[in-house]
C-alpha cells in the first residue's frame, strides 16, 4: 500500500507541472514557428561551389566494413526466381535491416522494389535496389564556401562520436587545401576534451583558441570567431560538448553559442556538422531531428566507418530530415576523412563494384540460439 | 528512451483485444508489431528472430490458465486473464529470460580485486571507469584507476582530472605499453594499500587485432576478476558483432550500457545479453559521476512492455524521501487536504529523483500519455519557475491555496518574475488535481487507508479492472483530467487563437486599470 501511496505523489506532481508545462511548451513552440518563418524569408545564403576531386579508392576503404551486409545481399539477389520473388526480397529486407537501414526504412525500400519489378519484370533486381537506395541518399552534398570569410563550421553530436577526431581531420583537409584554419575548444566540459583538440591542432598545424576547463563554450567560440576576424583566418572550425539530444539545458547551451557566434557573422554558423558513429542504430533519426531543430544542422559526418559497422541509418536520416551525408571518416590518419559518394556507399552495400574476392571475409554469423 | 518498444508491444496488445483465444492467425499481426518495435530499438535481427518464435511457439502452444493465481503483474487472485494478457505476460517473461534472472553482482575477491574496462572507442569506457570508481568508495572500498589507453590523445588527461575530481588515484607511467603499466599498478596497489584496480584500457574497433592481442596479455598477466565490455546504448546491429568478437578473444564477465539516459532504446542490451549470454552489470546514466545504477532485468522488462518499472521508482524514492512522510503527505493528499506547501515538497522531491521523462517512463501507464504531450512539456525548467511562483505566495496562501484572488495573484507574479497567466494557470491546474486526488481517496482504490472511502467491494472492482495501475486507472477515471486526453494539454475549454488574443487583450486591460486605480489612491 504504501509504494502504491508514495507512486501516486510523484504521479500527482509530476502531472500537474507536466500539464503547465505542455501549455508553456505550445506557446514557446508557437514563438519558434514564427521565428522559423521570419527566417526562411532571409536569403539562403551563398552556399555553392562543388568540392573538386573524387578520392579514390574509396569504394575499396568501405567494402572491408561492408563485406557482411554484402553477403547477405548477395545471398538474397542470389536466391532471385525472377520478378517480384517474395522470398528473395524477404532477404534483401533482412539485409537492409541488419545493415541498420532501419525496419521500417528497409520495408519502404522494399515495398518500391516490389513495385517497380512488378511493373518491369525483366529488369535486374539490383539495379532496382540500387537505384531506389540512390534516389533516397539524394545528390552529393559539397561543403559550404563563403565569399568573405570566416567560414563558421560548427560540430556537434552526442558523447563519444568522434567530434574532435573529426575536427582535426578537417582542419587538415582545409591546411591542404592552401586555407588558413583555427579551432575553438569550445568543449569545456570534458575532462581532457580541450587537451585533445590541441593535439589534433598540433597535428594539423593549426592555432586553438581555448578557455579554461568549466568555461562559458559561448564565450570560447566568440573568442575565436573574434581571433579569426582580427587574423583574417579563413576557417573557424568550433568543437563543442557531447550532449545527448534529450538533454535540454545542454541542447539550450547550444542555441546559446549559434546565438553569440551570430553577433559577429550574422549567416554563420554555415556549416553545422552532426556527426554519427557507424555503429548507431536507429537513435540516429532522433539525433538528426532534435540537433536540426537546436542548432540547424546543415549535414551528417559519418565517422568509423572502417569498422565492421555499416551506418545505414542514415539512408532514413536523409529520407526522413532531408540532411545529406557530407562527409566520412575511415581511420585514425590526418587524411582519413572523405566526402561522402552516394554510389560508392551504395555500390559496396550491395557488393557491385569490381571489388575483388581476397576482401577480409565476415567473421562468425550473428545467429542466435534460442 | 524505451517509447518505440513500449509503443510496439502496446500495439499489440491492443490488437489482441477483445479475443477469445490465441491463434496463429490473430497473434500474427501482433507479433509484426512487435518485431518492427523490436527492430527499431536495434535488438538484432536474429535475436528478434529467436524472441519471437518463443513468443509464438508459447502463445500457441500453451492453453490459457483462465484463473490465474496472484502473479508479478499485479493481477489479484481468482481474476480472469484474457488472451491479450496472457500474450504480454509471455512477452515479459521470455524478456525477462532473455535479459537474465538475476541480478548480477561484482566479483571484488582478489588482492587487490582487478577491473577491467574494455570496449570501442567512444563508447564510454573513461567515465564508466570514473563512475565506477565513485561507487566503489561510497561502498567503503579504496579504487585505483590505471590510465591504459596511451593511444587516444588527451585520454590520460581525462581520466587524472577524473581521479582529482573524485579523489581516487590513478597511476600512468608516460611511454610505457600498457600490459607492463597494468601489471606494474597492480604492485603499486598493493603497496598503496589499494583494494580495487580498474583499467581503462584503449578502445578501437573490434577488428583491429592488434590491439585485441595487447588486451589479451593484460587479461594474460593480471587475471582480472572482471572484464566489462562498454558498449554504448545507442549501438545499432553491430552491437552482436563487436560484442561477440571482444567476448571470443577476452571472455569477458559482464557488460555495461552507456548513455542510457538518452531516448535510445536499448536493445543492445536485448542483442548482447541473447548472443554473449554475459550479464549486464550497470547502467550508466547521464554525466555525472555518480549516475551508475544496477540494472534489474525485472524491470527494463516492465518498461518494455509499458508497465513502468514501479520498483526501480521505488528504489529511487527511498533513497530521496522518509517514508512515514510521505505516507502522511499522501493521505492527506487523497482526502483532498492538498496544499502548496505539500505541491513545493513534492517539486524538490521530483528534483533529486532526477528529470520529469525519467520518472513518467517509470510509471506505469504513462507511455501514451508522454506520447501525447510535446517534448517541451518534460521541460525541467518548468519545475523552476512552479517552484518560484510558489514561493512569492505568503504562508497563508501556501497553507490555504483557496484565498488567492486576482489581486494576490498579481503580486506573485511580480514576486516571481512570471506573467499573471501564469500564475493564474498554476491556481488552475492546483485546484484540478487536488480535485482529482480527492476523488481519487474516495474511489476506493485506496481502500485500506484508514479516513478514506472504499472497502472490500471497491477493491474487488478495482481487482476487476485487471492488471491496472493507478495511474491509468487515473485516466480512466478522470476522462476529462488535463493532459490525458489525445487533445486537452491545457486544461481549459479550448479556444480559438481569436479568443484567446481577446481573452489576452481583456486581462490586460484589467490589470491595468486595477493598477491604474492603486495609484489613484
Amino acid at each position: 500500500m504504501q509504494e502504491w501511496l508514495l507512486l501516486e505523489i510523484a504521479g500527482a506532481g509530476a502531472a500537474l507541472v507536466a500539464v503547465g508545462a505542455g501549455v508553456a511548451a505550445l506557446r514557446r513552440r508557437r514563438a519558434r514557428l514564427a521565428l522559423a518563418a521570419e527566417e526562411a524569408e532571409a536569403p539562403a545564403g551563398d552556399a555553392a561551389a562543388a568540392d573538386a576531386g573524387r578520392p579514390g579508392g574509396l569504394a575499396a576503404v568501405f567494402f572491408r566494413g561492408l563485406a557482411r551486409s554484402r553477403e547477405a545481399f548477395a545471398r538474397g539477389l542470389a536466391a532471385w526466381g525472377g520478378g517480384a520473388d517474395e522470398e528473395a526480397l524477404q532477404a534483401l529486407e533482412d539485409a537492409l535491416i541488419s545493415a541498420d537501414i532501419g525496419a521500417r526504412a528497409s520495408a519502404s525500400i522494399i515495398d518500391a522494389v516490389r513495385r517497380d519489378l512488378r511493373r518491369a519484370r525483366d529488369r535486374d533486381p539490383r539495379e532496382v535496389l540500387r537505384a531506389q537506395m540512390l534516389q533516397r541518399l539524394g545528390e552529393p552534398a559539397p561543403l559550404a564556401r563563403v565569399e568573405t570569410p570566416p567560414l563558421v563550421v560548427l560540430v556537434v553530436g552526442v558523447n563519444g562520436s568522434g567530434k574532435t577526431t573529426t575536427i582535426g581531420k578537417l582542419a587538415a583537409r582545409y591546411r591542404r587545401e592552401g586555407r588558413t584554419v583555427l579551432l575553438a575548444a569550445a568543449d569545456t566540459f570534458r575532462a581532457g576534451a580541450i587537451e585533445q583538440l590541441k593535439v589534433w591542432g598540433e597535428r594539423a598545424g593549426v592555432p586553438v583558441v581555448a578557455h579554461a576547463a568549466g568555461a562559458d563554450p559561448a564565450a570560447v567560440a566568440h573568442d575565436a570567431v573574434a581571433a579569426a576576424r582580427a587574423r583574417g583566418i579563413d576557417v573557424v572550425i568550433c568543437d563543442t560538448a557531447g550532449r545527448l539530444q534529450a538533454a535540454r539545458p545542454l541542447m539550450d547551451e547550444l542555441g546559446k553559442l549559434i546565438r553569440v557566434i551570430r553577433r559577429q557573422v550574422p549567416e554563420a554558423p554555415h556549416e553545422v556538422l552532426l556527426v554519427l558513429d557507424a555503429t548507431i542504430g536507429q537513435n540516429a533519426l532522433a539525433q538528426a531531428r532534435a540537433f536540426k531543430e537546436v542548432a540547424g544542422v546543415t549535414g551528417v559526418v559519418l565517422t568509423k566507418l572502417d569498422g565492421t559497422a555499416r551506418g545505414g541509418v542514415v539512408v532514413a536520416v536523409r529520407e526522413e530530415t532531408g540532411l545529406p551525408v557530407k562527409l566520412v571518416g575511415l581511420g585514425e590518419g590526418l587524411e582519413d576523412l572523405r566526402d561522402f559518394d552516394p554510389e560508392a556507399f551504395v555500390d559496396a552495400l550491395l557488393g557491385d563494384g569490381g571489388e575483388d574476392a581476397g576482401m577480409r571475409s565476415a567473421g562468425p554469423g550473428a545467429t542466435v540460439a534460442p | 528512451m524505451l517509447e518505440t518498444l513500449t509503443r510496439g508491444f502496446r500495439n499489440a496488445r491492443n490488437r489482441l483485444q477483445g479475443k477469445t483465444t490465441l491463434t496463429e492467425d490473430n497473434i500474427a499481426s501482433a507479433l509484426r508489431d512487435v518485431r518492427v518495435s523490436l527492430l527499431e530499438a536495434d535488438v538484432e535481427l536474429g535475436v528478434t528472430r529467436a524472441f519471437l518464435a518463443r513468443v509464438k511457439e508459447r502463445a500457441i502452444g500453451e492453453v490459457v490458465h483462465l484463473k490465474a493465481t496472484r502473479d508479478g503483474h499485479g493481477i489479484a487472485a481468482g481474476t480472469r486473464v484474457t488472451p491479450a494478457q496472457h500474450f504480454i505476460r509471455i512477452c515479459h517473461e521470455e524478456l525477462v529470460r532473455l535479459l537474465g534472472e538475476e541480478e548480477p553482482q561484482l566479483d571484488l575477491s582478489g588482492d587487490p580485486a582487478i577491473i577491467m574496462m574494455v570496449g570501442l572507442q567512444g563508447s564510454g569506457k573513461t567515465t564508466t571507469a570514473g563512475k565506477l570508481a565513485h561507487r566503489l568508495k561510497e561502498e567503503g572500498r579504496r579504487p585505483m584507476l590505471v590510465a591504459a589507453d596511451i593511444y587516444r590523445p588527451a585520454a590520460v588527461d581525462q581520466l587524472v582530472t577524473l581521479g582529482e575530481r573524485l579523489d581516487v588515484p590513478v597511476f600512468s607511467i608516460k611511454g610505457m605499453d600498457p600490459v607492463t603499466l597494468c601489471e606494474t599498478a597492480v604492485g603499486h596497489a598493493r603497496d598503496l594499500g589499494r583494494d580495487v584496480v580498474i583499467f581503462d584500457t584503449a578502445g578501437r574497433l573490434a577488428i583491429d587485432d592488434a590491439l585485441m592481442a595487447e588486451l589479451e596479455r593484460i587479461v594474460e598477466r593480471t587475471r582480472p576478476q572482471e572484464i566489462l565490455f562498454v558498449a554504448d546504448a545507442m549501438i545499432g546491429q553491430d552491437a552482436v558483432r563487436t560484442a561477440a568478437e571482444f567476448d571470443r578473444r577476452l571472455s569477458f564477465t559482464g557488460f555495461v550500457l552507456t548513455k542510457f539516459d538518452g531516448d535510445a532504446r536499448g536493445g543492445a542490451a536485448l542483442s548482447i545479453r541473447a548472443v554473449t549470454g554475459k550479464p549486464v552489470k550497470f547502467l550508466g546514466m547521464g554525466e555525472g559521476l555518480d549516475k551508475l545504477d544496477d540494472f534489474r532485468p525485472e524491470g527494463l522488462a516492465d518498461r518494455i512492455l509499458g508497465m513502468g518499472d514501479v520498483v526501480g521508482l521505488m528504489k529511487d524514492f527511498e533513497k530521496v524521501v522518509d517514508k512515514e512522510t510521505a505516507e502522511q503527505d499522501a493521505v492527506k493528499m487523497l482526502q483532498g487536504r492538498f496544499t502548496y506547501d505539500d505541491f513545493l515538497k513534492q517539486i524538490g522531491m521530483i528534483q533529486k529523483l532526477g528529470s520529469l521523462r525519467s520518472i513518467f517512463e517509470k510509471l506505469p501507464g504513462m507511455g501514451e500519455l508522454m506520447e501525447q504531450l510535446p517534448p517541451e512539456a518534460f521541460d525541467d525548467r518548468e519545475l523552476l519557475k512552479v517552484r518560484a511562483m510558489i514561493q512569492s505566495m505568503t504562508k497563508q496562501e501556501r497553507r490555504e491555496p483557496d484565498i488567492l484572488d486576482p489581486s494576490r495573484m498579481e503580486r506573485i507574479a511580480r514576486g516571481s518574475g512570471r506573467p499573471y497567466e501564469e500564475v493564474e494557470a498554476l491556481q488552475e491546474r492546483f485546484r484540478d488535481v487536488r480535485k482529482m486526488m480527492g476523488q481519487l481517496g474516495q474511489s476506493g482504490m485506496f481502500g485500506g487507508i484508514p479516513g478514506l472511502g472504499g472497502g472490500r467491494a471497491a477493491r474487488r472492482a478495482a481487482a476487476r479492472r485487471g492488471p491496472v495501475d493507478p495511474m491509468s486507472a487515473l485516466g480512466e477515471a478522470f476522462p476529462g483530467l488535463p493532459g490525458v486526453g489525445p487533445d486537452a494539454p491545457a486544461g481549459r475549454p479550448a479556444l480559438s487563437p481569436e479568443e484567446k488574443k481577446a481573452l489576452a487583450r481583456k486581462r490586460r486591460e484589467q490589470r491595468r486599470a486595477r493598477r491604474k486605480g492603486r495609484k489613484r489612491k
